[in-house]
């Protein structure tokens, strides 16, 4: 029994990739020299790892959220449309939005778990009801404006005494993945990661299966109206924010080791996750390739984890084999 | 064996011919350098020159009435064309729409814009639109459609412009006079082909600003929102033309795809990347202002910037004082298909090809261009403030 904190087991491969692409930074990139550099990145990848954070807890459990980046195109395009550039509605429409997203997740939940459709499918068709709906309302083109105020929390920064300017973003993501880190520890994570192990073991043992699978698609959705808020912030208003974000996230999952279909693998390690593919992009564009082979390499990350998910066993087992032997 | 091979041979020269026919159809004749075809397959050098020519042209009123006539009753160099045989004196007209889709800001303000000139005209009783969503099968059952629903005038704003080549011309082998306008389609049955300058003249207004404001060997970012869209691709190929016959050092040419979030972390790292940036060329600007808020984040001080007529932007430019220009694809042209439609049915002549003049929003004219009131996304020179309805539709 050791006293001291412990990483989840498999959270090291992540972080090491993580480390190595942040010193690669700082040789590619004068930027990276000073924190400041990598506090941009860290504002960069902030919405990221929040959806990062809440497509794991779908994962973990056994399911998909394919949902995500049209919710986020969603809010963002609502957002712009009440807010209407008036720093009154700021605060009311943040509350609508994080409200939308626990509909959305409760939605996917309750199909998933009451009419026992796949959440493959049911995330995928709540992409496409989404996409459509936004189309349809907005006509393709975004209308109104946010407040100078609605873009605080994705682009300004608070005053933090010691550290200086920290961005709004960079204390949302702690803010999440302490959170995270904190729920997975309690007894309902815990029973979270045991459901995507073994339902079955789950039911038996009195947890309630639907009510966890439920829990973890509005954590999902709750997450992605936070990074929608995030994002809008950054940014501004666009019809676009969202394409391929929910792809982006279970690829930044996957690549922190978290086992596809559930089961395995540490919130620590999705968000580091998160954090690396960002970085890694950064890095690609810091060394002059071009923006075009981002899909390519999120794909290759995708194939490439899952295969190790598979085979890896066997492969760490002959690893160790001669370490055992020598024991 | 040997007929399985030539089979296949056949197929793929078939497919061949099929994929040649939508690329650019002229080439220039013996002027277009091999480097030059190395560049861009969308270059054209011909083309090229006669739209820079265009630009300092002077555009005349059909009527002989110079000073009366507003931009998007004017064209440049017109040819004119008879149109008697489309007579049809007398008023009570059906004009017909056939929309390519209305999914992007800039769509949106002209067809505003064009169903507000319709209003204008008591002429026309009745305005049939039906809107293809961007889809090429839903355009040409539109255009079938609207053939057999009695129209003065068919206006056609084709969403691509080899595929609905065939539908345009089966329309105009129904005796209705055909206007299309804005992408063309690779034949001459149309009345009238209405059209800004074009691509090159866009890409060139803004890399020839950058080529004057940004010093020697200075650092140039070219975003773009997308590849292989002919209009888009006309734009980068001219400033690049321009670029590589200048001193300024073209240090990136990204794809934002019309996202402002992508767009601002691509500036972001450019910033950290080359350490100062010292001009900004795009081919269209939607996400102009997220690419001046990236050096505003960034603490760094925004460099000449090239962007469009779109409000947010202009505002953006005079508040902060930047060096910018704003070339336009003008949204007015959505008026000019009603007015030529009404010509065609009056018996008046219409050029052949209708090119309006394209100007650009330059420091000057800023002033004159910002409508305060106006939404974010709302196009200035929609050439629509003078109109009766302004500015609620438009709202």
């Amino acid at each position: 029994m050791r006293a001291r904190p412990r990483l989840t087991g498999g959270t090291g491969p992540v972080l090491v990739v993580l480390l190595v692409l942040l010193v690669a930074l700082a040789f590619a990139g004068p930027a990276y020299a000073e924190p400041s550099g990598y506090l941009a990145l860290l504002k960069r990848a902030a919405p990221l790892v929040v959806l990062a954070v809440g497509q794991y807890f779908v994962i973990v459990s056994g399911g998909f959220d394919l949902s995500v980046g049209s919710l986020v195109t969603a809010e963002v395009v609502v957002a712009a449309r009440l807010v209407d550039g008036d720093d009154a509605n700021t605060w009311w429409v943040i509350a609508l939005l994080l409200g939308c997203g626990i509909l959305v997740g409760l939605v996917n939940g309750l199909i998933t778990t009451k009419l026992l459709v796949p959440s493959f499918i049911v995330t995928l068709g709540m992409l496409l009801v989404l996409d459509g709906a936004v189309f349809l309302w907005s006509g393709g083109a975004p209308r109104g404006a946010l407040s100078p105020s609605f873009r605080v929390l994705g682009r300004g920064s608070a005053e933090v005494p010691v550290l200086g300017q920290l961005p709004w973003s960079v204390i949302v993501l702690l803010v999440v993945v302490v959170a995270a880190v904190w729920f997975m520890r309690g007894g309902t994570g815990r029973l979270l990661l045991a459901l995507g192990d073994n339902e079955n073991v789950v039911r038996l043992a009195g947890g309630g299966v639907d009510r966890l699978r439920l829990l973890a698609f509005v954590l999902s959705a709750l997450l992605a109206s936070v990074a929608a808020i995030l994002l809008a912030g950054f940014a501004g208003v666009s019809a676009q924010v969202g394409d391929g974000l929910e792809f982006r996230a279970i690829t930044a999952v996957v690549l922190g080791g978290v086992l596809l279909g559930g089961g395995r693998g540490s919130v620590v390690a999705a968000a580091a996750g998160a954090l690396s593919l960002e970085a890694l992009f950064s890095l690609l564009n810091l060394l002059g390739v071009s923006g075009a082979l981002e899909s390519a390499v999120q794909g290759v990350i995708i194939i490439a984890a899952v295969a190790y998910a598979a085979h890896g066993a066997g492969l760490r087992r002959m690893l160790r084999r001669p370490v055992l032997d020598t024991v | 064996m040997n007929r399985k091979w030539s089979a296949a041979a056949l197929a793929g020269a078939l497919t061949l011919a099929g994929c040649s026919s939508d690329l650019p159809a002229t080439q220039a004749p013996g002027g277009t350098s091999e480097s030059a075809k190395a560049k861009s397959e969308f270059f054209d050098q011909s083309e090229f020159e006669r739209q820079l020519r265009f630009r300092t042209a002077k555009a005349v009123g059909l009527d002989s009435q110079d000073g009366a006539a507003k931009p998007w009753e004017q064209a440049l160099e017109p040819q004119l064309a008879d149109t008697a045989k489309y007579a049809k004196p007398g008023g009570g007209y059906h004009l017909c729409f056939s929309n390519a889709s209305v999914d992007n800001p800039w769509r949106q303000v002209g067809f505003k814009t064009m169903k507000e000139e319709v209003k204008l005209h008591p002429e026309i009783t009745k305005f049939t639109v039906l809107d293809a969503e961007a889809k090429d099968d839903k355009q040409i059952s539109d255009i079938q459609s609207l053939a057999s629903q009695g129209c003065s005038a068919l206006v056609v704003s084709p969403n691509t412009t080899a595929t609905l080549t065939p539908a345009v011309e089966a329309a105009c082998a129904t005796g209705v006079p055909v206007i299309v306008f804005d992408r063309g389609v690779k034949t001459s049955c149309p009345v009238t082909f209405i059209h800004p300058i074009g691509g090159f003249a866009f890409g060139a207004d803004g890399a020839e600003f950058l080529k004057d404001k940004v010093k020697p060997g200075g650092k140039v970012l070219a975003l773009r929102i997308l590849p292989g869209v002919d209009v888009l691709e006309q734009r980068w190929a001219a400033a690049d033309q321009i670029f590589s016959g200048s001193q300024v050092k073209v240090v990136g040419v990204e794809f934002t795809n019309g996202d402002a979030a992508k767009t601002k972390s691509i500036v972001n790292e450019y910033i950290q990347r080359e350490g100062k940036i010292d001009g900004v060329w795009m081919d269209a600007g939607a996400t102009a202002v997220a690419a001046v808020e990236a050096f505003q984040d960034a603490g760094a001080a925004i460099p000449p910037f090239v962007g469009e007529d779109q409000q947010d932007f202009l505002r953006m430019w005079a508040d902060e004082k930047m060096t910018a220009v704003a070339p336009t694809y003008p949204t007015y042209q959505w008026r000019t298909p009603v007015i030529a439609a009404l010509r065609v049915l009056g018996g008046k002549q219409v050029p052949r090809e209708w090119v309006l003049p394209q100007p650009k929003v330059t420091q000057d004219t800023l002033k004159d261009f910002i409508k305060q009131d106006m939404p974010p996304l709302h196009y200035a020179m929609c050439g629509c403030e003078g109109m009766p309805g302004y500015p609620a539709p438009w709202k």
